[in-house]
């Protein structure tokens, strides 16, 4: 059965934008708020440079990296376009206003 | 569900005008706040803005919205400010009154008044009536109870999106293209659903058999249940819906029920004021009634026996009944339809007659593994009917030879294949098959536009798609036929098309300068409204075209414009630039150059309190601190502001840095005071933002040791007063500066200084520096804005200080006393050892 752990409500995270979430000391995951209000979760590392995708700009279910422009997919963590590279999406859920992430998916990605 | 300003529901009863009018204009007064009232109101205006004064009754609290477009909402593609048609300002820029959540409930003709449920009652001179339609109910037992509802409007998606929420089984009656549509959002949103059809293929009156049997595979494989040749008995439950019961007495639990079998002219409040009512309102061919006063338009009417449900026809209805009413002659004849759809995410396309018959031959194409269907029936060498299912893309082809009544004797063999193989083989040339279409096949369907439309408006001079778009409408709305329209332009024009400045982004087909004028022109305040108005083609935008509007509705509405964040490149948005690690460099203003002694300590200090592994002098003479985190951005700022510095804005696209030599304060060759003439300047012109970064550099003698001649905007001291240069820089493309004028006093060069940034504000796009933005319009035309018109030159320098008293707060200290504070903090920790 799958973990879930609350990291906040909706209201926590910007429409349009990105808060991160500290998973161990090395890694974070970027979770972020569409438009339509729906939840995304990625490790918070283009696959291009690393760069941090919770400071991109988020438009449609896509967000610009800030580093150099990729413009990653939310739902798969692909790059978009002509450009290749995948970052890790972690499960994410809202149930009654909460966000669950899924734990065990979580660390592993961060291992 | 949320509302945007512009969109939120009204208040019942809420007054908005029954004041008695002191306008002489004949009155018209439209009972129908949807698709065709609002339709026929805008073709009225696009003909004669000014003739009538117009108040709309609408029955819904919202303003004009894309009906056709609740199937997307449910289905959660589309969200309801998306499908908003008119927003407020569009009734409040026309002068119209809306009344809404207040339905007519009687016409007196003898009295030419209307009056609503509220018991307001309005006079009119002429009366539109726009009802539309009323979903038809079925009359079995149970069909009242709570939980059985239509698909009709706004009230009935926010109902099924309720039942959604709570999980259970839906049951939708009726297999037509409502209820598909209706049980594709149910099934999305996560319910068990249910199709009950009564006759034995879905889709009966727009498919064939073999296409409604294909559509009813693809919708089981999709996991709902479809049952066809079922007759609904009777709805169950105890004080709410609990199931469906049919003839042959099966039970289908339900806690939802959705009715959608068809629907009907809605003709009471016409019947009741005595007006002649068939199926539907009877209208002539300017859409008038029985009564020379009353119109009527839409789904509400019968015309010439024809009762339509299909937006195309409305459309025509329109057009024929604001030329009637504008005193113009082109009567509605009429309409053909085919139908175009996407049901369920799946493409059916039908036009004209495909029930056969005596004489009628059917040509099939089948290929299953791929999913599509095309069958075209073809009398007499002509085409009169077709089937499409799963491509759809030969729709427009087949129904242009069907009205067109075309022999097609040649190229029967090849007909079913598509236009491509019947015109001879191989992938046409996309210009030959534009111009092979004949003059009334539709080119735009949003606005029901017609090639030859297009072409006359070509020949009356239209060059460009913004000219093409401005005059026919054609493309101006969804944008999906601007291949089509390009097309069209290069046929007639060749080499002659303008092809107009480069658009924005992916997002719009307009370019940055038409953007900026519209938002000025129509007075648009948020970046949703500009998306909305310019039908951005994306929900909202990309990261190119909202730091774009942003800055433009910034610089238009200064001290008004509430910014977005969001739209806000990383840098502005914290404030800081970041660097290729993710941490962050950090660059205090030190105004002209200068600093102190307790300035240089507050940085020392910061550099060693947190830990920051470099300190540079940058190119524009200030001290740059790298390696900061996003966590202590805001003690970082603190400590600085501490020490009384501000933001360098050395991040954003704004007002960098002033940079000065020594002048004549230290230097041998000084002739003025450069360094305190920058630090007057930047005091000026710190914190503004720009269309892109912007430097400013003041060299107290021509020796230039501030390299004034390669800044966005350079003074040169000289003997005589100071030499003022603008368009320099040096990035990738060096680029010297123009020479401006020469003015012989501080105060002069400060004006110019503010005269010329704020020209460039306004008028260049965003991401465009000085340099190409002169090159492009031309330094004779900077100077005959800021040289050669005084007047002009004094209301740029004012509307400029204007803008600065808003806009000069430092961001630093705002965030170090916590504001957004959660923006540098992470949401939670999740620890791994626990694992």
């Amino acid at each position: 059965m799958t973990d879930w752990i609350d990291i906040g409500t909706l209201a926590d995270i910007p429409q349009r934008g990105a808060r991160t979430v500290q998973i161990g000391d090395e890694k974070e995951i970027a979770v972020f708020r569409t438009g339509d209000d729906q939840v995304f979760a990625l490790v918070n590392e283009c696959p291009h440079k690393k760069g941090p995708l919770s400071q991109g700009i988020v438009h449609g279910h896509s967000v610009a990296c800030p580093l150099h422009n990729w413009t990653i997919a939310l739902k798969t963590g692909e790059a978009q376009g002509a450009d290749s590279g995948c970052t890790p999406t972690i499960a994410v859920k809202e149930e009654g206003g909460r966000i669950l992430i899924a734990r065990p998916v979580a660390v592993r990605v961060a291992a | 569900m949320e509302f945007q300003i512009g969109t939120e529901p009204v208040a019942d009863g809420e007054d908005i005008l029954l004041m008695p009018s002191d306008d002489v204009r004949e009155h018209l007064v439209v009972i129908g706040n949807g698709m065709a009232g609002c339709r026929a109101v805008e073709e009225l205006l696009a003909r004669d803005g000014t003739r009538y004064r117009v108040t709309i009754f609408g029955a819904e609290p919202y303003v004009n919205y894309n009906r056709i477009m609740l199937s997307p909402v449910l289905a959660g593609e589309k969200t309801f400010e998306q499908i908003v048609i008119n927003d407020r300002a569009w009734y409040d820029d026309n002068g119209i009154d809306l009344i809404v959540a207040d339905p007519v409930t009687a016409i007196d003709r003898a009295a030419k008044s209307v009056t609503a449920r509220s018991g307001r009652t309005v006079h009119y001179d002429k009366l539109l009536i726009a009802t539309g339609s009323d979903p038809f109910i079925i009359p079995v037992p149970g069909k009242d109870l709570p939980g059985v509802i239509s698909f009709r409007d706004m009230k009935d998606v926010d109902t099924m999106l309720d039942a959604a929420g709570k999980g259970g089984d839906a049951v939708v009656i009726g297999g037509g293209l409502l209820g598909l549509e209706a049980a594709h959002g149910l099934t999305l949103r996560g319910m068990k659903v249910t199709v009950i059809h009564l006759m034995d293929t879905l889709m009966e009156r727009q498919l064939d058999e073999a296409a409604g049997w294909l559509l009813k595979s693809a919708l089981e494989a999709r996991g709902q249940t479809i049952l066809t040749g079922a007759n609904t008995e009777s709805i169950y439950g105890d004080g709410k819906v609990e199931g469906v019961r049919l003839k042959d007495g099966t039970e289908i639990p339900a806690s939802l029920v959705v009715m959608a079998v068809g629907i009907r002219p809605s003709t009471a409040l016409a019947r009741d004021a005595g007006l002649a009512v068939n199926r539907g309102i009877q209208v002539d061919d300017h859409m008038v009634t029985s009564d020379a006063d009353v119109l009527a338009v839409g789904e509400c009417v019968e015309h010439d026996g024809n009762v339509y449900g299909l937006v195309a026809p409305l459309w025509d209805m329109c057009r024929s009944l604001a030329d009637g009413l504008t005193d113009r002659h082109s009567g509605y004849r009429g309409s053909v339809t085919s139908t175009k759809l996407k049901v369920a995410g799946l493409d059916v396309f039908s036009a004209g007659d495909f029930s056969g018959g005596e004489g009628c031959e059917d040509i099939v194409l089948r290929d299953a593994s791929r999913g599509v269907y095309k069958r075209v029936v073809v009398k007499d060498d002509k085409v009169v009917g077709a089937v499409l299912y799963g491509d759809t893309a030969d729709g427009g082809w087949y129904f242009d030879l069907l009205k067109k009544g075309e022999d097609v004797a040649d190229i029967r063999d090849l007909l079913i294949f598509g236009q491509a193989f019947a015109s001879g083989g191989g992938a046409l040339d996309p210009k030959a098959a534009v111009a092979a279409l004949s003059d009334d096949a539709e080119i735009c369907g949003c606005n029901g536009v017609s090639k030859g439309q297009v072409f006359a408006c070509i020949s009356a001079g239209a060059c460009s798609l913004d000219a093409v778009r401005a005059g026919c409408k054609a493309s101006a709305s969804c944008g999906s036929c601007t291949g089509l329209v390009e097309n069209l332009l290069s046929v007639v024009l060749g080499d002659e098309v303008q092809s107009g400045p480069k658009t924005m982004c992916k997002c719009t087909s307009f370019g940055h300068d038409d953007v900026r004028r519209e938002i000025v022109a129509q007075g648009m305040r948020s970046i949703p409204e500009v998306m909305q108005r310019l039908h951005w083609s994306t929900p909202d935008g990309c990261s190119s075209c909202r730091p774009a509007l942003n800055y433009y509705l910034l610089c238009a509405l200064p001290g008004d414009y509430v910014d977005d964040q969001q739209s806000r490149f990383v840098n502005e948005r914290m404030h800081a630039n970041i660097q290729k690690d993710g941490t962050y460099s950090v660059v205090p203003r030190m105004w002209g150059g200068l600093t102190n002694p307790r300035e240089l300590r507050a940085i020392a200090d910061v550099v060693e309190k947190f830990n920051a592994p470099m300190v540079k002098v940058t190119g524009g003479q200030r001290l740059d601190i790298f390696g900061i985190r996003k966590e202590d951005l805001p003690a970082v700022w603190a400590d600085l502001n501490a020490a009384g510095m501000v933001s360098g804005h050395a991040y954003g696209k704004s007002l960098r840095t002033v940079k000065t030599c020594v002048g004549s304060e230290w230097c041998r060759f000084g002739t003025q005071d450069s360094t305190g003439l920058g630090v007057k300047t930047e005091r000026m012109t710190w914190g503004s933002w720009m269309p892109h970064k912007f430097k400013i550099a003041v060299s107290g003698c021509p020796r230039n040791c501030a390299e004034a001649t390669i800044k966005d905007f350079g003074i040169v001291c000289v003997d005589s007063g100071y030499e003022l240069h603008v368009g320099g820089n040096g990035g990738i493309h060096v680029r010297a500066t123009d020479f401006l004028c020469k003015v012989a006093t501080e105060q002069e060069a400060l004006d110019y200084c503010a005269a010329f940034t704020q020209l460039y504000r306004e008028e260049a796009r965003y991401l465009e520096r000085t340099a190409p933005w002169i090159e492009r319009v031309g330094v004779d035309y900077v100077k005959s804005r800021i040289v050669e018109d005084d007047a002009g030159r004094e209301a740029l320098r004012a509307r400029f200080l204007f803008s600065q008293q808003f806009m000069q707060d430092d961001p630093w200290a705002e965030r170090a006393a916590g504001q957004h504070a959660e923006l540098h903090q992470p949401l939670a920790p999740i620890a791994i050892a626990a694992e």
